[in-house]
Parts: structure tokens; C-alpha cells; sequence
């Protein structure tokens, strides 16, 4: 019989090591003939903790961490496929207290299974919630999404059951689906992760909005810079083709739905949803004005669900084990749960799936471990690179998106990036215009030219702090309210943050005539 | 990337023709990708992957085959980062910019990677052309930064020290292809 290790495939275990991991445990099998399968499972999220090998004993699963290529034979001689002792032994890694206290539902299965495995996913409950919504009314499953409360969780938090039912209302003979997994926020790594780890599990969610609204053809809109995703997406494309979960005739039901993946190629803007509808068209990914909205006329002018991976991940349990149970985590209007990134100056940087509520104190220090250089931590960026810069005296807010708004935040895509007491917050400031410069896509002035003077006027704090200030507060005010989207509307957030939060930084006069 | 720092041709400039050695990849994309909706860019990205880059020349058949103009092809390629105009060096650095990777010192590593390459400010192709750096604005890799892609492979918790034995792993596979 023989033995099963995971060994994951992840990318990010995969940029420490993992690979030259697993070809050395299949040498050393080898060459001490046993019979050993390598498993290429997702990451269980301890990224810190990568490469994470777990070995399949007939007491569980247990795990041995971070594994080097050089620690491989010392495993074998210490009887690691029977879960001998060894330094690097955690044990059962779901009772590790990172691990033990996370609600795991759009992540359940993610470092669990083979990824590209349609029988390893049905046997962990995948496509329950497909063959549910198929013995159900369309306008049932979209009831089903909006009792949940899910929110999107691509950036804007919009209500993912009212777009549902915009485009199940509207009439038209050609409908999509398309998966927004452009995640060109810095510091978010979740929808990489799930593509990688559970594949099948976007392809249930978004061939269940196909069966709820009508659409027989979704596309995911990949960006470029995830070779991994892309090559994992598609080989769990070909299995669920080839096992009736895709195709003419899902599951028998004579009911049909599509799927493909397209490659983005390398510009923030296309994760807004409309300019990725210009790129999937094949044109340069210049934002659409709205109205019409995508759900009504979206993709090549037809009526259109876009929504984020993890949107579409939750959506498979929300039908298997109904609205009540997604609904019951979270609070206030933010129900579920969010899978949190944590990234940067972190010690314990990896993936955290929990439902809304924890404050930010609590997952930087009870999950992250407080910062990788042992330094305080000054400041934490929040969704993504048009997040604000929170200091310390805000952490205790809760992860919950009218808590964060309130304190001129935003959750976002849930990533946490954490910068320790070295932190320029000038050069913060400076680099979200610079970004928004390099980004833009130039339809409209504000941002497209805004972004640019708002570098020049950081520079020329050097020689002329207080008039500056005028000037970019002045900049970030046009800025927000004459920006056609949240790249330009947003870009002020970071800037006046900093500018808030942390005034000694930009105070460049005194600082030079000090030094 | 850099669609700022490339150098935007006019495309009232004469337009090269194909020459012959890049035409075949070309028409291949074309013919395998032009019936899909929205085929412009799988057919870039597979003239990309093929040729290393976009030549100016694939402007003209590939507007020709989608009935599209020359003008509008030509503003795709150049909208978007990852579309190069002209060949990338023997080997592709692209190092993470983005906010977790400077919290853990990308600037630093950028820095360290443009003197090690003996890149002037600005440049992206070593004098010898067995280099290119490219900028890229997150990997995905955030909570193993800082993070690089070395010719499409990626690498975490990228110190100086792990770049230059990076590097050097290039230079043993370019003794083993000579
Ligand atoms: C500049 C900009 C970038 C965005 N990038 C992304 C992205 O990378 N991924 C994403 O899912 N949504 C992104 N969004 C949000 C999308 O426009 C859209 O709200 C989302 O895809 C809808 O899906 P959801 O309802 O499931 O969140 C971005 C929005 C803006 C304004
Ligand atoms: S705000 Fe910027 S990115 Fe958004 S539409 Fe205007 S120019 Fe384009
Ligand atoms: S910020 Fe560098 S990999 Fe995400």
C-alpha cells in the first residue's frame, strides 16, 4: 500500500522550495524502495510555516514544517511516514492555534486535496451545492445567495444576490458569467490560493450562477503574473469537462454551461470590472461609464454576473448547507466569513479565513505574531493599494466594512499589509500617486493628470512643506470627487492617510534644517 | 512592463514588414485564436510567448485578420504592461515594487539588483543583453516578500545574498547550453 505525502504546489511554497522538496522525497523513496505517492495539495495558508508536508498515517494527517530539501533523508530515518518524532514535527496541523480557531468555508478544502481531483473533490463534499441548485427553481438559488448575505469580495461589498437577480430578470438570449481574478491589489493572495488549491471549487460557484441566471458561457479573466494559477485552472477545467461537471450536459441534467479561462496582461485597471470587459472584448481596459450596468449590458453587450473568486467560492456552501448557516458568522451587514491575507512586515504571514468581527489588533497579534523584524509596528495598509495607512491608535477597529468605513478605511479584498517603525510614510504617500500615474487608464483628467502633479507636489516638500499641503489636499479633493473610478476616486485614501496619520513624516523643511 | 519608459513608435510611422523568420509564429497565432470572441489578446499572448515579445510588425497582419485598424491594435499593445516591443534579454528579472514587498526592503533589493545587472537609472537591459529587469506591481507572493520572477519562476524572501545566488544559477545553465 502506499503512503500519501502533500507536499504543496502553491506558488508561494513553491518560491521556497517546494518543488525541489517533493523530487527529493520521491528520490529517497525510491532509492529506500518504498512505495510513496507526492501529492501536489494548496497551501494550508502558514505561509510562514511553507514548505508544509504533511504525510498520511493511518492516525491522520501529520505535518512537518518548514521542510528543506537537506532535511529529507533525517525524515525518512526518523519514520516520518508513521509520524515519528522529529524536530520539524508540528502533528495535526488543524490543531495548530493558527489554524484551530479559523471558520474555513470558501477555504475548506484548500491544502486539504489534490486540487485537479474531481473524484478527491467530491469525496470532501464538492458539487453538493451544484447538484442542490440543480433540483431547485433558478430564482430559488438566487433567494438562496441573497438570504446568505453575501457581499462581494472583489473590493465594493455589493450585495452579490440583487446582481443575481438583476441579470436573472433581464431578458436576453446569450448571458455570462465571468470571474473577476485580476487581484492586482497588493498584499491579497487569497483568490491565487484558491485557484490553486480548489479549483473545482470556483468552477461549482460559477457554473451555480450560470444555472441561476441563465448564462451558458463564463469566462475567467486570469491576470498574467499567476503562471501557476493558470496552469492549475485549466487542468481542472479539462477533468470537470471530462467528468460531466462542464459541458452540454451537466451532471445529466441536459442543462449547459462553458467555461474558460483568458489572460489578462498587466494592468491594475483591468480588476475593475468594466475595463476587464473591454479586455476580455479585446480592447484597451478603459473604464465604462454607468449606468448601463454589466448586469444588464455587460459582456459584448449581453447581461452579465461578474464577481470576484472568493464571491463565487462561498456560493457552492451557501447552497449545500443553505443561507442560515453562511448567514449565522459575521456581523452587522458584513456576514460570513473573510479570508484574511496577512503580508509584509508580519512574522506569521499567510492566510486567515474567519467571520467579520475580529479587530485588526487581534489578527496582527493573536494570527501574525506581531512584525517579521521584531520592530513595532507603525502603520497597516488595508485593502490593497487604495487602502488607507492605519496607525496604531486605530487597530482596535473590528474587520467589518461599515466599522471600517467609519474610520475612513476600507476592507477591501481583505489583505493586511504591515509596515514596522522603518516605514518612510512620505514614500508611501508619494508611491500611491506614482502608482495611480503608472495605472491610470487616461479617460479621465483628474486622475490621469492628478496623479502626476500629486508626485511633483510630494517632492517639493523638501523646500516648501506647508504650502505643499495645501496644494495636495486640494489635489486629493478634486481627485475624489472627479474621478470616473475608484482608481483615481480612491488614490486620496492612501495620501491623505498618511498625511492624517502621520504628519511628522512629511514635515521634510524641519527635518533637513534639523540634520 | 513600463509602458511609460518604452518607447512609443508613431503608427504614422512606416510600418515594417514581418520579416520572414517571425511571420510564421504570427500567422500561427492568428489562425489558432482569431475565430474566439474577444481574440486580440490570446493572439498577442501567443505571438508574446512564441517571439519573446510583440515586433512592430505583427501590428499589420493581426489588424488585417480581425478587421480592426492598424491604430487600434497598436493601442492594445501599448495599453498594457506586459506586451514588449522589442526582444527581452537572455534572461527576465521582474522584481515586486508593491507596498509588502518595500515593507520588507524591495527598494533595497531593486537598488541591489539594478548594480549587480550594472543597469544605469532607468535602463532595463544589461550593456552584454543577457539581462532585463522589469518592475512588476505584486506577485501574489506578499506574505513571502520581497518576492522576484526569474524568468517566470518565483522566488520568496528574496535578501541580496539569495539574488546573486540566483543569478548564478543562471549563469550555470547558460554553461550547461553552451
Ligand atoms: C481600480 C479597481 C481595481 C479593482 N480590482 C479588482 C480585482 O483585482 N479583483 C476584483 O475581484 N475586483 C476588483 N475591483 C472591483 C470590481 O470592479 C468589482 O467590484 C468586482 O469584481 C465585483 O465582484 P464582487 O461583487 O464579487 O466583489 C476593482 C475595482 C477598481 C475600481
Ligand atoms: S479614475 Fe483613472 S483609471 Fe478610473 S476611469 Fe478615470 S482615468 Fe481611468
Ligand atoms: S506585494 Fe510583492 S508580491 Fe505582493
Amino acid at each position: 500500500m502506499s503512503i500519501t505525502v502533500y507536499v504543496p504546489g502553491d506558488a508561494a511554497a513553491v518560491s521556497v522550495g517546494a518543488d525541489a522538496v517533493a523530487a527529493a522525497i520521491t528520490r529517497e523513496a525510491q532509492a529506500r524502495g518504498l512505495d510513496v505517492r507526492v501529492v501536489r495539495n494548496g497551501s494550508r495558508g502558514l505561509l510562514w510555516l511553507e514548505p508544509l508536508v504533511e504525510v498520511a498515517t493511518p492516525q491522520g494527517r501529520v505535518a512537518y514544517a518548514p521542510v528543506g530539501e537537506g532535511d529529507i533523508a533525517g525524515l525518512f530515518q526518523a519514520g516520518w511516514l508513521e509520524g515519528g518524532a522529529h524536530a520539524l514535527r508540528l502533528g495535526d496541523i488543524t490543531q495548530h492555534p493558527y489554524f484551530r480557531d479559523q471558520r474555513r468555508v470558501s477555504f475548506a478544502r484548500v491544502g486539504v486535496i489534490d486540487p485537479v481531483d474531481v473524484d478527491d473533490y467530491a469525496a470532501h463534499g464538492g458539487w453538493a451545492g451544484l447538484k442542490r441548485a440543480l433540483a431547485l427553481e433558478p430564482a430559488k438559488v438566487v433567494e438562496t445567495v441573497t438570504a446568505s448575505g453575501l457581499r462581494g469580495r472583489g473590493g465594493a461589498a455589493f450585495p452579490t444576490g440583487i446582481k443575481w437577480q438583476t441579470v436573472h430578470d433581464a431578458h436576453a438570449l446569450q448571458k455570462y458569467i465571468v470571474c473577476n481574478a485580476d487581484e492586482g491589489d497588493s498584499g491579497t493572495f487569497s483568490d491565487r490560493m484558491l485557484m490553486e488549491g480548489d479549483p473545482l471549487c470556483l468552477v461549482e460557484g460559477m457554473t451555480i450562477a450560470g444555472l441561476a441566471v441563465g448564462a451558458t458561457q463564463g469566462y475567467i479573466y486570469l491576470r498574467s503574473e499567476y503562471p501557476h494559477a493558470w496552469r492549475t485552472l485549466n487542468a481542472a477545467i479539462a477533468q470537470a469537462y471530462a467528468a460531466g461537471w462542464l459541458g452540454a450536459d451537466i451532471a445529466g441534467s441536459g442543462r449547459r454551461f462553458d467555461l474558460e479561462v483568458r489572460l489578462g496582461a498587466g494592468a491594475y485597471i483591468c480588476g475593475e470590472e468594466t475595463s476587464l470587459l473591454e479586455s476580455l472584448e479585446g480592447k484597451r481596459g478603459q473604464v465604462r461609464f454607468k449606468p448601463p450596468l454589466p448586469a444588464l449590458k455587460g459582456l459584448f453587450g449581453k447581461p452579465t454576473v461578474i464577481n470576484n473568486v472568493i464571491t463565487f467560492s462561498a456560493v457552492p456552501a451557501i447552497l449545500a448547507d443553505g443561507a442560515p448557516a453562511y448567514h449565522d458568522y459575521g456581523t452587522g451587514r458584513s456576514r460570513g466569513t473573510l479570508p484574511l491575507q496577512l503580508a509584509g512586515n508580519i512574522a506569521h504571514g499567510g492566510l486567515v479565513e474567519v467571520p467579520f468581527g475580529l479587530t485588526l489588533r487581534q489578527v496582527l497579534y493573536d494570527y501574525g505574531g506581531g512584525s517579521a523584524s521584531g520592530r513595532p509596528i507603525r502603520a497597516v495598509q488595508v485593502g490593497g493599494p487604495l487602502g488607507a495607512y492605519l496607525p496604531e491608535s486605530l487597530f482596535d477597529t473590528p474587520l467589518d466594512y461599515e466599522a471600517f468605513a467609519k474610520v475612513g478605511g476600507m476592507l477591501g479584498h481583505g489583505g493586511i499589509v504591515v509596515f514596522d517603525d522603518t516605514v518612510d510614510m512620505l514614500e508611501q504617500a508619494r508611491y500611491a500617486m506614482e502608482f495611480c500615474a503608472i495605472e491610470s487608464c487616461g479617460k479621465c483628467t483628474p486622475c490621469r493628470i492628478g496623479s502626476t502633479r500629486g508626485v511633483e507636489v510630494i517632492d517639493r516638500f523638501a523646500t516648501h512643506g506647508a504650502v505643499q499641503e495645501a496644494l495636495l489636499r486640494d489635489l486629493c479633493q478634486t481627485m475624489l470627487h472627479g474621478s470616473l473610478c475608484a482608481l483615481g476616486g480612491l488614490t486620496p485614501y492612501p495620501v491623505l492617510s498618511a498625511l492624517d496619520h502621520f504628519p511628522e513624516d512629511f514635515d521634510r523643511v524641519r527635518q533637513s534644517d534639523a540634520a | 512592463m513600463g509602458k511609460r519608459s518604452r518607447h512609443i513608435e508613431s503608427v504614422t510611422e512606416v510600418v515594417p514588414a514581418l520579416e520572414d523568420a517571425l511571420a510564421g509564429p504570427v500567422e500561427a497565432a492568428i489562425a489558432e485564436h482569431r475565430d474566439r470572441p474577444g481574440a486580440l489578446l490570446p493572439i498577442l499572448h501567443a505571438v508574446q510567448d512564441a517571439l519573446g515579445h510583440v515586433p512592430e510588425g505583427a501590428v499589420a497582419p493581426i489588424a488585417a485578420a480581425l478587421n480592426m485598424t492598424r491604430a487600434d491594435v497598436h493601442g492594445v499593445v501599448s495599453f498594457y504592461h506586459h506586451y514588449r516591443s522589442a526582444p527581452p534579454g537572455a534572461h527576465l528579472v521582474q522584481v515586486c515594487r508593491a507596498e509588502a514587498c518595500q515593507s520588507m526592503g524591495a527598494r533595497a533589493l531593486e537598488a541591489h539588483a539594478r548594480a549587480r545587472l550594472g543597469l544605469a537609472a532607468g535602463a532595463h537591459h544589461s550593456a552584454d543583453g543577457r539581462f532585463t529587469l522589469e518592475p512588476v506591481y505584486c506577485l501574489g507572493n506578499c506574505a513571502l516578500s520581497p518576492a522576484m520572477l526569474l524568468d517566470g519562476q518565483l522566488h520568496g524572501r528574496v535578501t541580496p545574498g539569495r539574488f546573486d545566488a540566483l543569478l548564478a544559477t543562471c549563469e550555470t545553465t547558460e554553461e550547461h547550453a553552451a
